[in-house]
Order: structure tokens, then C-alpha cells, then sequence
């Protein structure tokens, strides 16, 4: 039996696995009331209380998916948030990067101001956000935004940066023009360190997205989660936070898809197979 | 005769970008002209500013002093006529090596089907036919060198500059691409494709930059002595009058080439000895 279950890369699916119902199991045990003498709370339902509950977080996400199906408009908003920050911060910070890394002296007048904006605490920036923009989407966009864009950015800036110049030289004796070298140069070489980026924002998108609809919204995931916390909701709460968390893996996961089919030319260790 | 190229009293002085008085100059006062379809070969100790030299000719690089000419014409920007094939890799990892042959006709506006027929023709030519869609980490170094070759010469340049080309592969991969380059250029790389046709009248013009003095007279028609830098000029020029076709790896053990390895050398022994010194005393 232990031959067939010893951790090894066959069995790696069924590990991880383990490891995440061994978390609920603990969970469940530890909260359920009545199950174990309780000695950290003072009273019985305590713990259910402060931590919630598995068995009652599962069933409130079957409720929101299949019962009720009363989620799905919420989410689909956190996602159109979730998508455009995303989608525009990343255009934004290509833009951006490609221009300032091509010319120096633009980069360098604006130089101290873009570090200023970097290093703002800009999940500050949500309440004036929901000010300008409403209470809609646009706040929650422009929230990932602020986020998003300056680590595409940072990263275009770099990856352009850092084109090796024999290419470089390679490709204008070749008789490629500025576009051509923007295009066939520049923007390949930069879309590595993009593609690095990408992992960090895509998740960055979520977070303005969700403390966004946190902070002032009538839809959204967010949302949903802000309501359960004023009337002490916790199992809601972690609901909410389970079926975010695996959102963002997903997000995640798309990224990952397009970064294979886009960069395939790059190198991969160990790319040998055994005949 | 016009020269191909005519690099006529130039002198690079390099200021360093943190303190503007620290100056180098790498190459001072060369002239250097290179005949249409001649085989030329610049040997120099290491440092001694021949790849400066390469870019100035290529017109990556703006001389201090002095002008270059090509066919006459004097060159602003980069030259168009020439190819250039680097010492370190210099193919776009991105592209395939189809793709990354087929670039410089498609930056010259050529069609997608006519640029990618030329480019297979030559990657045949250059022993690659089955290895178009390979990236080029996925290629061995010879490999990536022949597919540079190919990318230089589907353009059909007049005048070919190559850095050190060979100077990273292997002794036996060397000599094989030593003979395929030197049968290539007398077969006239435009042949392929019936664009032109003759003798010497198509082959090209080619400055080769190496350190390597066996492989400088094996290819070569002319090869120039650099002085150890700083300011490199040229101290010698020899004619190699070795009958061609030649092999690379037989020519070197015919009596003339001894006779003129051993001429050169003379020359290009005290160079190295004094570029060996100077930088044992900047280490």
C-alpha cells in the first residue's frame, strides 16, 4: 500500500490533495460544536463563531452555484473589473515603458515622479476613486489600474532595456527601420519580462477589484463579503474568500496558458525526452 | 578599380560616459580598402579594436576621424550594401531560423511567400533544409552560426564583414564552416537563385576580422597586421598568393602557407607580446 502512495511525482496530485482535506478536516474538527471539549474559547460555539464552519461554507457555495444561482451576476462584475484593470493597465504599462525606455530624456524628467506614484500606498487612492468615478465599475478599474500599471511598466522598462544590443545591431543591418526594430526587436524582447509580470498583476487586478467593491459597491464578490461581515457572517465571509481564492487561480492559470502558446521560443530546461 | 569599401584615415576615440576625460582611442589614422570580390582578413592581438574597425565599415559606429566610402559613395548611416555577421549570437531567440532569415527580406518590404522561398533555398544551401522551425536555443552553436551565415547571405550583400564568426565553435566544426564559407563566396552567393551569374564578378567583397592567423591566411586573398591597441593601425599587409579552390585544413601544410605564416608572425608575435603586456598591467 505504502509502496503505491510514497510521495513521488506520480503521486504528487494526490498529495496535494490530501493536504487540502487534511486542512478541512482540522478545520471542521476543530470548530464544529460539541465535537472536541472546547479549550481555547470560552464557550462552545465560539470557535464556529470567530473561524465559521466547512460543512457550512460549502453549503453556502452550493447555494450560490446551484440552489440559488444567485452569485453568478456578482462575479461576473468582479470579473469585468478583474479583466479590464487588467487589461488596460497592462496596454497602458507596455505603452509607457516602450516610450520611456526609448527615449532617455523623457524617462529622465519623469523620472522621480513615476517613483513617487510607485511607492503611494495607492489602495488609498479607492475612497477618492469612488468619489470621481462613482460607485460603479469604473472605480473598481481604475483602482487595478493604479496597480497594475506600474509593474508592467517597471518590466517593459527593463525588458527594453535590456535588448542585447548585438541583436539590436544584427537586426538594423538587416535593414529593419525604428518601426520594424520596435516591432520585431523591442517588443519581443520586452515581452519576457511582461510575461513575468503578468502573474503578479493579473492577481493585483483582483485585489483592486474586490477591495474596490469593498469599500463602496452594490454588486460584486466584494460586495457580498462586505455585507456577511456586517451582520457577523463569518461562514459567508470565507465563502466568499474560498471562491475568490479559486478565481484568481484560474486567472492565474489563463495567464500561464497564453504565456506557453506566446513564448515558446524560450528556453526550458531539461527538455530532452526518454526514448 | 572602385573599392568595395574604403576606409580611408580613421580614428575612434571612446570617452568614457562617467568622466569625460578618460578618453580611448581604439584605432587611430587606418586606411583600409577592400577591392570588389577580394577576401581580405584583419589579424590583430586581442583589444586591439578590430571589431571597432568592423562596426565603422558597417556603419554602427561614427569614426572621430576620417570617412568611409562605399563603391565611392561616402556612407551616412548604416551601410546597405553590407552584411555583417557577428562574433557573439546575434539571431532573435523569438524567431525561428526560418523566420530569422527570412527577417531582412521582410524588413525590405520582399513578400512573405518570395522571402521564405529564398530562405529555405539557403538554408539548405548552408546544410539546415530540415531545421527551419527550430528556435535557435534549440540549435547547436555551429548550427546557429550557419543559420546567421544564411541570414546574411539571402540579402545578396556586396560586402560581407564577419567578427570573428568562427571563433566560438569547436576546431573540427571551424574547418568545416571555414570551407563552406569559402565555397560560397567563389561559387558567387547570389547564384542560387540565377539573380547573377559569372565568376568573380559576383562574388562578394568580404572583411574578416579573427584573431586566428591560420584561419586569416587560409581564407584569405590580403591579410592586414593591427598593432596591439591602444590606437591600432595597420603595420603590415600581406598578399597570400595560395592557389584556390583551397581546403582550409590542407592548405596549412603546404610550404607557402608556412613560408608565409612565418612572415606574419613575425610581424604579429611582437603585437601580441605587447597587448599581453599592457593588459597585464591594467589587471
Amino acid at each position: 500500500m505504502w509502496q503505491w502512495l510514497r510521495p513521488s511525482p506520480r503521486t504528487l496530485r494526490f498529495w496535494q490533495l490530501g493536504v487540502l482535506v487534511a486542512f478541512f478536516l482540522f478545520w471542521h474538527v476543530m470548530t464544529a460544536p460539541g465535537l472536541v471539549p472546547h479549550f481555547l474559547f470560552a464557550k462552545e460555539n465560539d470557535a464556529a463563531f470567530f473561524l465559521g464552519e466547512p460543512v457550512k461554507i460549502f453549503s453556502r457555495i452550493w447555494q450560490w452555484f446551484v440552489v440559488k444561482r444567485d452569485i453568478y451576476p456578482h462575479l461576473w462584475i468582479t470579473l469585468v473589473e478583474t479583466v479590464l484593470a487588467f487589461a488596460i493597465g497592462t496596454a497602458a504599462g507596455l505603452l509607457t515603458g516602450m516610450w520611456l525606455a526609448l527615449s532617455p530624456m523623457a524617462a529622465a524628467i519623469l523620472d522621480p515622479y513615476i517613483k513617487a506614484f510607485n511607492s503611494m500606498p495607492r489602495i488609498i487612492l479607492a475612497p477618492i476613486f469612488a468619489v470621481w468615478f462613482g460607485l460603479g465599475i469604473a472605480s473598481k478599474v481604475a483602482l487595478g489600474f493604479t496597480l497594475v500599471f506600474f509593474i508592467v511598466f517597471f518590466n517593459v522598462y527593463q525588458g527594453v532595456k535590456e535588448v542585447s544590443p548585438t541583436v539590436l545591431a544584427n537586426a538594423r543591418m538587416l535593414g529593419a527601420g525604428q518601426r520594424q526594430l520596435l516591432r520585431h526587436v523591442y517588443l519581443p524582447s520586452a515581452m519576457s519580462w511582461v510575461f513575468s509580470s503578468l502573474h503578479t498583476s493579473v492577481g493585483l487586478a483582483f485585489v483592486g477589484a474586490v477591495v474596490g467593491e469593498y469599500l463602496g459597491s452594490a454588486k460584486g464578490v466584494g460586495y457580498l463579503i462586505h455585507q456577511a461581515e456586517m451582520v457577523f457572517d463569518i461562514n459567508t465571509v470565507m465563502a466568499g474568500i474560498l471562491v475568490l481564492t479559486a478565481f484568481a487561480l484560474v486567472l492565474d492559470w489563463a495567464v500561464g496558458l497564453v504565456e506557453r502558446r506566446l513564448m515558446k521560443w524560450q528556453p526550458r530546461s531539461g527538455e530532452t525526452e526518454k526514448l | 578599380m572602385t573599392p568595395a569599401l574604403d576606409l580611408d584615415g580613421i580614428t575612434c576615440t571612446f570617452v568614457s560616459r562617467e568622466d569625460r576625460s578618460q578618453r580611448y582611442t581604439a584605432v587611430a589614422d587606418v586606411t583600409l580598402k577592400v577591392a570588389p570580390g577580394e577576401f581580405v582578413s584583419v589579424v590583430g592581438p586581442t583589444g586591439c579594436g578590430k571589431s571597432t574597425l568592423l562596426n565603422v565599415a558597417a556603419g554602427l559606429l561614427d569614426p572621430s576621424r576620417g570617412s568611409v566610402r562605399v563603391f565611392g559613395e561616402p556612407l551616412a548611416g548604416i551601410n546597405r550594401r553590407a552584411g555583417y555577421m557577428f562574433q557573439s549570437e546575434a539571431l532573435m531567440p523569438w524567431r525561428t531560423a526560418l523566420q530569422n532569415v527570412t527577417a531582412g527580406l521582410e524588413f525590405r518590404g520582399v513578400p512573405l511567400e518570395e522571402a521564405r522561398r529564398q530562405a529555405e533555398a539557403w538554408l539548405r544551401r548552408v546544410g539546415l533544409g530540415g531545421f527551419g522551425d527550430r528556435y535557435p536555443h534549440q540549435l547547436s552553436g555551429g548550427m546557429r552560426k550557419r543559420t546567421a551565415l544564411a541570414q546574411t547571405l539571402v540579402l545578396d550583400p556586396d560586402i560581407i564583414l564577419m567578427d570573428e564568426p568562427f571563433s566560438a565553435l569547436d576546431v573540427q566544426t571551424r574547418q568545416l564552416m571555414e570551407n563552406e564559407l569559402l565555397e560560397i563566396w567563389a561559387g558567387g552567393a547570389g547564384a542560387s537563385d540565377g539573380r547573377r551569374t559569372g565568376g568573380a564578378g559576383s562574388r562578394k567583397a568580404v572583411l574578416f576580422i579573427t584573431h586566428d592567423l591560420d584561419e586569416a591566411i587560409a581564407l584569405s586573398d590580403r591579410v592586414v597586421v593591427l598593432s596591439a591597441g591602444p590606437a591600432s593601425r595597420p603595420i603590415g599587409e600581406f598578399v597570400i598568393d595560395l592557389p584556390r579552390p583551397r581546403d582550409v585544413a590542407e592548405v596549412r601544410v603546404t610550404p607557402r602557407f608556412i613560408d608565409l605564416h612565418k612572415a606574419i608572425w613575425y610581424v604579429l608575435r611582437e603585437e601580441v607580446l605587447k597587448g599581453y603586456q599592457q593588459q597585464k598591467r591594467a589587471a
